[in-house]
């Protein structure tokens, strides 16, 4: 499964974040250890702190904190987040001849798996259990 | 503080009221039979002794050219006593049962719809296994 580089960075955030809640680290820091760009990062870190999953911390050792419900929120919560949600997506050109439609009942089939499977993981099932 | 304890005939009606709440079908004749020699069915009881829940499973070999491995059948907690550690103690203590048997592997079939389920047995440490279910309407 191919994610947004958007969402990606969004669990690396979010689980990093989430494996301490008492530690604030800035985007300069999480951008570091997932050799990733700032800029990038910290567009992401504003989308998740206006979801209510991390929070701003201002002054000198300023940065974000995980102010989420680790047992409560799953990975889904977070894709959704960045990724368009499969029922909201446009209809493909095709789509609504034989072949068309019997392979979007193909795909699916795919996403619902797919998204079973990011709502069955929570962030704590996640940090307990790297698979 | 949870007990699990193996099942008793005199726990069915219990067994099966929860069942019939949280799934919409009375099946006592069903649960009864769980309670055969060589199949696993364990209930779980509050501190005060209370009904809290059960695990029904058994370990199958070769089914769907699969080696032996522990089944879990079902599990059904109160919802009023969930959160409270019944449902992993059943689990635990099914798995030990299990382990016992000599098997080393533990599955089971979930509704890929029934998030609170999948994300119980996930938080188990259970993943994704080797098969696919396929199923057909019959016309």
């Amino acid at each position: 499964m191919k994610l947004q580089t958007a969402t990606r960075l969004g669990l690396y955030a979010t689980l990093e974040l989430a494996r301490d809640p008492a530690q604030t680290l800035s985007s300069a820091d999480l951008a570091e250890r997932f050799g990733v760009s700032t800029h990038h990062l910290a567009k992401v870190l504003r989308t998740l702190s206006t979801a209510g999953l991390v929070q701003a911390e201002r002054g000198a050792s300023g940065g974000y904190r995980f102010t989420g419900n680790r047992r409560r929120i799953t990975l889904m919560d977070i894709v959704a987040l960045f990724e368009p949600a499969p029922g909201n997506r446009a209809k493909e050109p095709g789509e609504d001849t034989e072949i068309g439609g019997a392979l979007q009942r193909v795909l699916t089939e795919i996403d619902e798996i797919a998204e079973a499977t990011l709502r069955s993981v929570s962030l704590e099932t996640m940090l307990k259990h790297p698979m | 503080m949870v007990a699990v304890r193996l099942a008793q005939a005199t726990d069915i009606p219990a067994i099966s009221a929860l069942d019939a709440r949280l799934t919409g079908t009375s099946k006592p004749d069903y649960w009864r039979e769980r309670l055969a020699p060589g199949l696993h069915f364990l209930v779980a009881e509050t501190g005060k002794g209370a009904f809290a829940g059960f695990i029904a499973g058994e370990v199958r070999a070769w089914e769907f050219g699969q080696p032996p491995a522990g089944w879990v059948f079902a599990i059904q907690i109160d919802p009023r006593l969930r959160l409270k550690g019944a449902g992993s103690a059943l689990f635990d203590a099914l798995v030990a049962r299990f382990k016992a048997e000599g098997v080393t592997r533990v599955r089971t079939l979930v509704d890929r719809k029934d998030h609170l389920i999948l994300s119980f047995f996930r938080a188990q440490g259970m993943v994704a296994g080797p098969s696919l279910q396929l199923d057909k309407e019959l016309s």
